[in-house]
């Protein structure tokens, strides 16, 4: 069963504290009196909100449905009633909140109506929208949504699934003890798996520092109808990376603007296959994982927890203790520094890790970079970190990028190894994000160049047509006036009979002058009929008085003309 | 002797013939440079550099009539970037055409419209919806925060809004930590 592995370039062999977290069983977390669901727990659109505040809601409910491909759903995680669909804080370390949905738990914690899914039966596509449905992700960390990842698209087939039970960052242990109680069904949802990616070759790579998950695994497998081999792969960070497992175990590397499914790979963690055994067994959508509460705590372990608990509840349950300097969601590695507790534990919650001065001692002071370029022979992507370091500094993005700065994974191996103590990293985020933000502004900007110029268009149209119209009707007054003119020449010429002929024109003329008169005397007849006027019917007294009226004004006009007569005379 | 003549009079004929040909086939279009510098300016048409939007400010300037540091949304960045493309030394905005201001959009109070439409009209990228005596609003995503449609409304329902920082637009910051030498100089 040996088979021959590859190495990546680089890694680091950071201190694994696996032990601490792996020594209790797997308890499930008491239910809390308020859940709270972030909608934006995957890459891709948030979820859209399809409950009203009020509603009661079952335990695996959908609450927010996915919105769009690249989305998933997400699942009330107890039954209780909703309380808010509101802003509240996430674990994220801007501190920002986000849309969450606010569960206030009944305590009955009772289930929809589940069953499970015949998914032999099924065609790919439906079962592939079924498991967004049910609000699959990737549970590794970066929560893609597994239906995408599970199309293998043109090629029909995907030859090489790799199931990633690596866990090569340090303190967190949630997928060996998954692998180790819950083998079984991690093979489910790997034949899950297999039927929609047509696969062939099954690898399992777990390391050499899980001995136990790797003998269970093993055990599993040979349970098995269909071959799966289990692999032991040497323990060393970051070994765990999908693209660093999938060259270890097959040799290939994914070209740079290419997908895995490109080079006929595809990899996904076990708690993801484990999640879809649920899903295609049981019925089940995501709505809890197993999390690693290690660190700074009394009773460092691993907790089955319903998506929506908070942090803070999650350390109480492994004993808080005091003189804690900071949370971590996820390893000292890659983890990201959560700045309140109250926030939910997602999806993406592997690990939450306590931080104290004993065991996180706060880094040295930097130093300036020497350029030893000890950064470059760690660095698994084979980046060269220094260069990267200088330009996203300085700001010179463009040339960061030209360094392929979006190969870099964010591991953390150059920040580990810099003898100066630079936290690399952060700069490699912070040029990241301020290429997306200049992505970004630049499209708006394409958009409003393009709305702006379609309407300088849209005017010029306008005035264009109204141009046009003006002349068509110009054109049209003109065609008519000449019609008339040749009708009437006809008329005068058709009756011959009546008058003499040399007389037409004369005629013509006195017809006319005849319409006008009976036209005159239609409107002043009209103008009569309109009764009664007010200087009709006035009693004599009224009359008198618009007489006087009368005069008076004829006076005024008199006395108004005069000075000016005189002026005249003066001049 | 006059066969090189009549061959150099003939090499320059034909090269000239070549010459006006291409000249003709691939004529570029329009004013390259203006373009480039277009490219960089926000495109929000505003118009507080004095020229009827991003545009013809691009053609001014390519033209050398205007100034790079007349575009107060463009801020010192651009200003920056202009000089970078033109080979010149940036200079400091010039504050008669504004100051930045940070990024907002407007927002139409829906109570107070009258539905004048004048607003629509000023709009340059056509960014609000609505007709006559009916209600408008502002197309969020696509308002540019000109301010343009501010003065034209007869009852001053329009306002700004600044955009709020929010989880998809937030930016990691640049990193900042203290290094060795400052802790020693700070001792000392």
């Amino acid at each position: 069963m040996s088979r021959e592995l590859f190495k990546f370039k680089g890694g680091v062999h950071p201190p694994e504290h696996k032990d601490e977290s792996t020594g209790r069983p797997i308890h499930a977390a008491p239910l809390p009196k308020k859940l709270v669901i972030p909608l934006r727990q995957h890459i891709g659109n948030p979820a859209k909100p399809v409950v009203n505040v009020g509603e009661h809601v079952k335990k695996g409910q959908m609450i927010a449905a996915a919105d769009g491909t690249v989305s998933a759903a997400v699942h009330a995680s107890s039954s209780g009633i909703v309380r808010a669909i509101d802003m509240q804080p996430v674990p994220h370390i801007s501190g920002l909140p986000d849309l969450c949905i606010t569960i206030e738990t009944d305590g009955r914690d009772e289930w929809i109506d589940h069953t499970p899914l015949d998914y032999q039966a099924m065609a790919p596509a439906d079962l592939r929208m079924q498991l967004r449905d049910m609000g699959l992700a990737g549970l590794g960390g970066a929560v893609f949504p597994s239906a995408v990842k599970l199309d293998p698209g043109a090629a029909q087939t995907c030859p090489t699934l790799i199931i990633n039970g690596g866990e090569c960052e340090p303190w967190i242990t949630c997928d060996d003890m998954l692998m180790r109680t819950h083998a079984d069904a991690i093979l489910q949802g790997v034949a899950v798996m297999r039927h929609l990616l047509g696969s062939s070759e099954i690898l399992v790579g777990i390391e050499d520092n899980k001995p136990e998950a790797i003998a269970a695994m093993q055990a599993a497998a040979s349970q098995l109808d269909f071959a799966v081999e289990v692999v032991a792969v040497p323990t060393i960070y970051p070994g765990g990376g999908a693209k660093q497992l999938a060259e270890v175990l097959t040799g290939k590397q994914v070209p740079i603007g290419k997908r895995s499914t490109d080079v006929g790979l595809q990899v996904f963690n076990v708690g993801t296959a484990y999640a879809i055994a649920r899903a295609v067994h049981h019925g089940e959508p995501l709505i809890s994982r197993l999390v690693t509460v290690t660190g700074h705590v009394l009773r460092p372990q691993n907790v089955e927890v319903l998506i929506g608990t908070s942090f803070d509840t999650l350390i109480q349950v492994a004993g808080d203790r005091d003189n804690s300097t900071g949370i971590l969601m996820g390893g000292p590695m890659m983890g990201m520094p959560v700045p309140n507790l109250e926030v939910p534990v997602v999806k993406a919650t592997n690990c939450i890790l306590v931080k104290s001065a004993e065991l996180f001692p706060p880094l040295p002071r930097a130093l300036p970079c020497i350029r030893c370029t000890r950064c470059a022979d760690a660095c698994p992507a084979s980046l060269q970190p220094q260069e990267l370091f200088r330009f996203a500094k300085a700001g010179d993005f463009g040339r960061a990028q030209e360094y392929h700065l979006f190969d870099c994974i964010e591991c953390g191996c150059c920040g580990y190894v810099c003898p100066s103590h630079i936290p690399l990293v952060d700069f490699y985020r912070y040029a990241k994000s301020e290429i997306w933000a200049h992505e970004k502004d630049k499209r708006a900007s394409d958009l409003a160049r393009e709305r702006h110029e379609f309407r300088l268009f849209r005017q010029e149209r306008e005035k264009a047509e109204k141009a046009e119209k003006l002349a068509a009707k110009a054109q049209a007054a003109r065609t008519q006036a000449a019609l008339d003119q040749a009708q009437r020449a006809e008329l005068a010429a058709a009756p011959p009979g009546k008058t003499e002929p040399d007389s037409a024109a004369p005629s013509e003329a006195d017809a006319k002058k005849a319409l006008i008169a009976a036209a005159l005397a239609r409107a002043q007849a009209k103008k009569a009929e309109a009764t009664p006027r007010n200087t009709d019917n006035l009693s004599p007294d009224t009359q008198h008085e618009i007489a006087e009226i009368e005069a008076r004004r004829a006076k005024i006009r008199e006395l108004a003309r005069k000075p000016l007569e005189s002026e005249e005379k003066n001049t | 002797m006059l066969a090189a003549i009549l061959v150099m009079v003939g090499i320059a004929v034909v090269t000239g013939l070549i010459l006006g040909w291409s000249a003709i086939r691939f004529k570029v279009e329009g004013n390259p440079l203006a373009e480039k510098i277009d490219a960089i300016l926000p495109q929000t048409q505003c118009g507080q550099c004095g020229f009827p939007g991003c545009k013809p400010y691009a053609e001014a300037i390519a033209k050398g009539e205007a100034d790079i540091n007349q575009c107060p949304p463009g801020g010192e960045d651009g200003v920056k970037k202009l000089a970078d493309l033109l080979g010149i030394e940036p200079k400091s905005l010039d504050e008669t055409h504004g100051t930045p201001k940070p990024k907002s959009v407007a927002f139409i109070d829906e109570q107070t419209c009258i539905g004048c439409t004048l607003c629509i009209q000023a709009c340059p990228v056509d960014a609000i919806a609505g007709a006559a005596k009916q209600m408008h609003t502002i197309i969020a995503a696509e308002c540019t925060g000109c301010e343009l449609c501010l003065p034209p409304c007869p009852v001053d329902c329009i306002s700004m809004v600044p955009i709020a920082e929010d989880l998809p637009h937030w930016k990691w910051k640049h990193p900042v930590y203290e290094i060795k030498a400052a802790e020693l100089k700070r001792v000392a």
